[in-house]
């Protein structure tokens, strides 16, 4: 009864920690615009923290680099489950333009399993909205709560 | 009395970016900070190396996104430079608009930012709802909201119809009348003032021992800007730097939020005088040759290094950023400042990470 409550408030208000992991600070730009009065993910329930201890979704943008690549593990243990990992714009998802250089490992699901990739560059607040919505759902599906 | 060791970053509530500083405190006074760095390294200067010079614009708008369209615009100079390029003199405005806008973006951006350091939330909303206007004229004229990308060598990429720009004089004059709206709050408001007044303070002849640059240099009194060279058409328009003179988070802060406004009427006299012609030159050949350019980029001075040997691939890219002439100004006005004051003086330097370490 009060384990299904818990499940209710993870679901109806997400805590989103972001980490910006090497990206060029457009998509980290973006990820905060969705947090201001046009786009308002607050509107959602969605509540973006500073601390990971209290997260539920990880929000990571940029490529993965050699030195970052242990301070991003860190943060995504750090994590209570059931968690869910969002990877942002191209960079994200793939490595996008700088997947070339000497010190980019790749994509964030080179070091952490991610759920939902938005791309885009840099990716658009509605997409990132979109992204975490989509993640609610692979969380609903690990609480065994999908309809 | 005991010294204690507090870390802060590189994942931290108040920075955008991951910074590391080792913040050596006695009691709540901060007595040393030792910066970290390297955590947004890609290592953008060595892909000179795999593509050719024109995909090089793409790389270098990505250095940071928040500045990009000045990033392009350097390194485009550039380029004309080397190769002999005339650029039209409508290309020209126009990218005097788009980078103006972008530094109004920019502007916008770091005022809720620094409105947020110090826990004023309602004020760093009614920023960043000011800034979506300015995002939305980006997007109907670029096509995207934060790297525009408009900038090619020999010109750019997109013109303005004579409808577009009678739009921007309209948005532009709502967003004026909205961040005017403003100004009584951040820079006449007892708490921000109290926050800010005499913090961090940088004097005349530190800030230029120390090279400072950009709206740090004009806050301790230095009448020094890029945009005095006349790049772009700046030369046409003319141009006049905003100082302010007590050097501390406050002034800092007073010469941003003026250098919005003077942007925007930068734009609107830009457009105004907006001639007509080409768009984009044609360039033919390779660049072979050596070059330095600079343009004032939102947080002060940038400076590009360009060599080609005449192959389709540049040499080198050298790229300095006007954050990693801030970072040493920075350590010098952390010791001696409270606990508490830190994510404001971090701050007020518009700490641009993903630049400074490419």
């Amino acid at each position: 009864m009060l384990g299904n409550l818990i499940n209710q408030g993870r679901i109806k208000s997400p805590w989103v920690v972001h980490f910006d992991c090497g990206s060029c600070n457009g998509c980290d730009i973006e990820v905060l615009a969705c947090l201001t009065p046009l786009y308002d993910i607050e509107r959602f329930g969605i509540l973006n923290i500073g601390n990971p201890k209290h997260a539920d979704v990880l929000l990571v943008t940029g490529t993965v680099n050699q030195r970052n690549k242990h301070v991003l593990k860190n943060i995504y243990d750090q994590m209570p489950t059931p968690k869910a990992v969002i990877a942002i714009g191209a960079c994200g998802c793939s490595g996008g333009v700088f997947r070339e250089a000497y010190n980019v490992v790749g994509g964030v699901d080179k070091v952490i399993p991610v759920d939902v990739y938005v791309p885009g560059c840099p990716a658009r607040p509605e997409a990132i909205i979109d992204g975490v919505v989509a993640a609610l759902e692979k969380v609903k599906k690990l609480l065994g709560m999908t309809a | 009395m005991a010294r204690t060791i507090l870390p802060f970053g590189p994942q931290h509530p108040v920075l955008p970016e991951p910074l590391h500083l080792k913040l050596t405190i006695e009691d709540e006074t901060v007595v040393e900070a030792l910066p970290t760095l390297g955590y947004v390294h890609r290592g953008l200067e060595k892909l000179c190396e795999v593509r050719d010079f024109n995909q090089m614009i793409q790389i270098v708008e990505r250095v940071c996104g928040i500045c990009s369209c000045l990033h392009a615009l350097c390194y485009c100079e550039g380029v004309e430079q080397i190769m002999g390029v005339e650029v039209p003199r409508r290309a020209k405005y126009l990218r005097t608009i788009w980078g103006e806008l972008h530094r109004v973006h920019s502007h916008l951006l770091w005022l809720g930012l620094f409105a947020d350091a110090f826990g004023f939330e309602s004020l760093f909303m009614q920023f960043w709802r000011v800034r979506e206007r300015i995002m939305d004229i980006m997007e109907a004229t670029c096509g995207n909201r934060v790297v525009v990308s408009v900038n090619v060598i020999g010109g750019v990429r997109r013109d303005l119809t004579p409808e577009q720009c009678k739009w921007i004089e309209e948005q532009v004059a709502i967003a004026e009348k909205e961040i005017r709206q403003l100004s009584s709050t951040i820079l006449n408001d007892y708490t921000v003032k109290k926050r800010c007044c005499g913090k961090g303070v940088l004097t005349k002849d530190q800030a230029y021992q120390l090279g400072a640059v950009g709206p740090m240099l004009r806050g301790s009194g230095w009448a020094q800007d890029a945009r005095q060279t006349g790049y772009a058409a700046f030369g046409e328009l003319g141009f006049e730097p905003i100082v302010e003179y007590d050097g501390d988070s406050y002034a800092r802060s007073a010469v941003r939020f003026r250098e919005t406004l003077q942007s925007l009427d930068i734009v609107r006299l830009a457009i105004a005088r907006l001639p007509e012609g080409e768009i984009a030159s044609k360039v033919k050949g390779k660049p072979q040759g050596e070059t330095v350019t600079r343009v004032e980029q939102p947080r002060g001075e940038l400076m590009y290094y360009l060599k080609a040997d005449g192959s389709k691939h540049m040499d080198r890219v050298r790229i300095r950023t006007p954050t990693f002439a801030n970072i040493p100004p920075l350590l010098a006005m952390l010791p001696g400042c409270e606990l508490a004051d830190v994510p404001v003086i971090v701050l007020s330097i518009d700490p641009c990470i993903s630049c400074t370490e490419r």
